[in-house]
């Protein structure tokens, strides 16, 4: 765009393509092309409720019912969103866990193999401080070692995908299973707390060592470090050159290569800090729900971090809603279970709608005229 | 005692719920209940048709359900994580629950113990004898079945039934209740057959379903030729032992259907008995047992009726050793030794509910097979 137009002559909509209207129109036209990414989503959803809505007729369940279950049990009290939010909080942090890497370039479902094993350091760490460090020293350092512990794990499936071709999205994934074995080695072994026979844990830490809820709501820190963490790294591959640089990394390898980018550097730096937000989530569920480090851990948020982040397009700010969204649905499962008499497999079956739906819209993008600004259209 | 009123008593007692049981209670219920409703929540960790540990508590709650002024709510596949304290504080608040029954180990600490300080006015049930009287709330506690002594009579009809005088147990952690059920199996054999021995193969986690064929098939390669396990789900062992036509005893729930040819019997949980007594201590203002433990001698524990493979003696040794230890016959009659260093490990005759038998951690002598 830059050299010269004027001297080749070209029409005066090719310098300025909104012409004299660019003022005033300017918002309208980011709102057109900005609500593609808003609309199509949204009639994905609305056509997965619809499949979901054909599915229980055909089992001969009542579609209203489900909505209004799905409203009191996740959303309609203040226990409901209490609830709704409290689920969401680990799979924000999951789901950072699958975008931050998305966005340059790499499928990591390595999440829950973080997850678990930031959640066991943070239980190991801690044996040693209770009783002894003050609990607020003890928990930061715990949340970093987790932190620590949990990039270095995804961090290192980022490694061998720059420095040795292996598929991240394999590799993360089979990560997780030696993550989850690794835990419960010492769990089952070194680290066992022998008075608690029958079901393996590292040592309680101890109430006094417990993270606490958020004043005035039933729901405990984790959701308010995700939220924070959202804000923070949409900044950060939003606004910053680091966020650029792998931005286009993602966008095209080989230029990012050619622009002399330190490909190989944000590569395991991305991959670094999606395992460190997992292993938050694994610190959190040891310290303000658990209590204790041992195979609950591996409860499935990690899994289920990649839905969220699919379904939020990798967009960090985006993951705080869908996030909750899921959680609702998952807290309102109980709800449904109860009165409907519907098996527990059942909202699965809406998220797999839900996923699959989307996922095949993202086909559309591109395809509906109504989005483009009227000049692009006259010109295609 | 003859042999047809032992059968008969046999076939009353092991009808899948006890019905005998069930209709003496019925009446003092009905009355109970005419003033006030109960609403029994309950959460499982698997799902309700497992043919194993959660399977055993849904047939239970079935029957509960048939109790007049009872409602239940269940809620199946709830993870050990908040999930399931968000669960029972959804029952209490939205469905007005006022008793809840976890049933699942990880429940106890912290959910159940925590809710349970949160919602003084509800009680709280969980089933593993975890309850502690100085530290946990006077509204929550445990009831248990020593399944072990239904493993016994397995043992005393699989002793009679073997051929080549091996029986093979899939067993899933070397944890105390697993080692016990070992161990009983070896001890209810040895009672009838004293050639028998035990050989155990374990798969290191609740819910291996591979690792389980495996360890059956393996099993009968090394030649055993009744197969038993201590899995959450014995569906695959008991299937996969049946397709290699040998003989299965059951664990947790009945999975006679499984094994239309080679199943003996099986130990099952009868959770009925605790659920029914819960409901009527509820309707009649009565403070609810924190402590609940016991096997045959207080109706816990049952056996599933016997199956194609039964012998007639088998069948009349295993009657006979319920009605033993209905009367609290011992099984863990010392001394004992292990199977590793040959010790003494039991020293002498233990009650069968007796906390140091909780302790277990070895295998007895007779048992193939090592927990590390």
């Amino acid at each position: 765009m830059s050299n010269t137009p004027f001297a080749t002559g070209a029409p005066r909509e090719l310098i300025d393509p909104l012409g004299t209207r660019a003022g005033s129109s300017d918002f309208a036209v980011r709102l057109r092309a900005n609500s593609e990414y808003v609309l199509i989503p949204l009639l994905a959803l609305v056509i997965a409720a619809g499949l979901f809505a054909f599915f229980l007729m055909a089992i001969g369940k009542s579609p209203v019912d489900f909505v209004s279950y799905v409203w009191r049990g996740g959303f309609g009290t203040a226990f409901s969103f209490q609830n709704t939010l409290q689920r969401s909080a680990p799979l924000i942090l999951t789901a950072l866990a699958v975008a931050i890497p998305a966005r340059i370039g790499l499928i990591m479902i390595g999440g829950e193999g973080a997850l678990v094993l930031g959640g066991f350091a943070a239980g190991a760490l801690a044996i040693p401080m209770i009783g002894h460090a003050p609990p607020m020293v003890a928990l930061v350092l715990m949340a970093l070692f987790a932190m620590i512990v949990g990039g270095f794990w995804v961090g290192f499936s980022g490694f061998l995908r720059y420095a040795r071709g292996v598929n991240e999205t394999i590799s993360s994934l089979l990560m997780t299973y030696i993550g989850i074995a690794i835990m419960n080695f010492f769990v089952e072994g070194a680290l066992r707390d022998l008075s608690n026979p029958n079901k393996p844990s590292t040592m309680p830490i101890g109430d006094a060592y417990m993270v606490g809820k958020i004043p005035g709501t039933q729901v405990h820190w984790g959701f308010a470090f995700g939220l924070a963490l959202c804000v923070a790294l949409y900044f950060l591959m939003a606004r910053t050159t680091f966020g650029f640089a792998a931005r286009v990394t993602g966008g095209n390898f080989r230029a990012a290569l050619a622009q002399g980018l330190p490909v190989g550097r944000l590569i395991v730096a991305c991959s670094a800090i999606a395992g460190a937000c997992a292993g938050l989530a694994g610190f959190f569920e040891v310290a303000a729900i658990q209590g204790r480090a041992n195979a609950s851990l591996a409860a499935g948020y990690g899994f289920t971090g990649i839905l969220v982040s699919f379904l939020a397009r990798h967009n960090p700010l985006v993951i705080p809603p869908v996030a909750i969204l899921l959680g609702g649905l998952v807290a309102s499962g109980g709800l449904i279970q109860r009165r409907m008499d519907l098996p527990d497999a059942t909202v699965l079956v809406l998220q797999g709608f839900i996923f699959v739906v989307l996922l095949t819209s993202e086909t559309l993008y591109g395809r509906f005229a109504i989005f483009r600004s009227t000049k692009e259209r006259d010109r295609t | 005692m003859s042999v047809t009123e032992f059968s008969r008593r046999g076939l009353l007692k092991t009808a899948a719920l006890g019905v005998a049981g069930a209709t003496l209670n019925l009446g003092a219920i009905k009355r109970a209940f005419a003033a006030a409703d109960l609403t029994v929540g309950i959460v499982y960790v698997g799902a309700r048709d497992d043919f194993g540990w959660n399977q055993a508590h849904a047939v239970a709650i079935k029957s509960l359900k048939e109790v007049p002024g009872v409602k239940v709510v269940e809620e199946e596949n709830v993870p050990e994580t908040d999930a399931v304290s968000k669960s029972m504080e959804s029952m209490i608040n939205l469905d007005g629950a006022g008793l809840i029954l976890a049933t699942s180990f990880g429940y106890y600490t912290p959910f159940v113990v925590d809710l349970a300080k949160k919602y003084p006015d509800v009680q709280f049930r969980h089933a593993a004898p975890l309850w502690n009287q100085d530290k946990d709330p006077k509204n929550a506690g445990s009831y248990f079945g020593y399944l072990n002594q239904a493993h016994y009579v397995n043992g005393v009809a699989a002793g009679l039934c073997t051929k080549k005088n091996k029986i093979g147990f899939v067993a899933a952690k070397p944890i105390a209740s697993v080692l016990s059920n070992i161990n009983s199996v070896l001890l209810g054999a040895r009672s009838t057959n004293p050639n028998a021995t035990v050989q155990v193969i374990f798969t290191g986690d609740w819910s291996m379903p591979v690792r389980e064929a495996e360890a059956a098939n393996a099993l009968v390669d090394a030649g055993c030729d009744v197969i038993t396990c201590h899995v959450d789900g014995p569906k695959v062992v008991i299937e996969t032992a049946e397709k290699r036509g040998v003989m299965t005893c059951g664990h947790n729930a009945s999975q006679a259907p499984l094994a239309p040819k080679g199943f003996i019997t099986g130990a099952e949980y009868k959770w009925i008995t605790i659920y029914k007594g819960y409901a009527s201590d509820l309707a009649e203002g009565k403070s609810l047992p924190n402590f609940l433990i016991g096997g045959y001698e207080v109706d816990f524990v049952q056996n599933t009726p016997f199956g194609a493979a039964a012998t007639d003696p088998a069948k009349k040794a295993a009657l006979a050793a319920i009605e033993g230890l209905k009367a609290k016959k011992p099984i863990y009659v010392g001394p004992l030794k292990d199977n590793a260093s040959g010790k003494i490990v039991i020293d002498k005759t233990y009650d069968n509910l007796d906390p140091f038998l909780d302790k277990m951690d070895y295998l007895l002598q007779g048992v193939v097979g090592s927990t590390t």
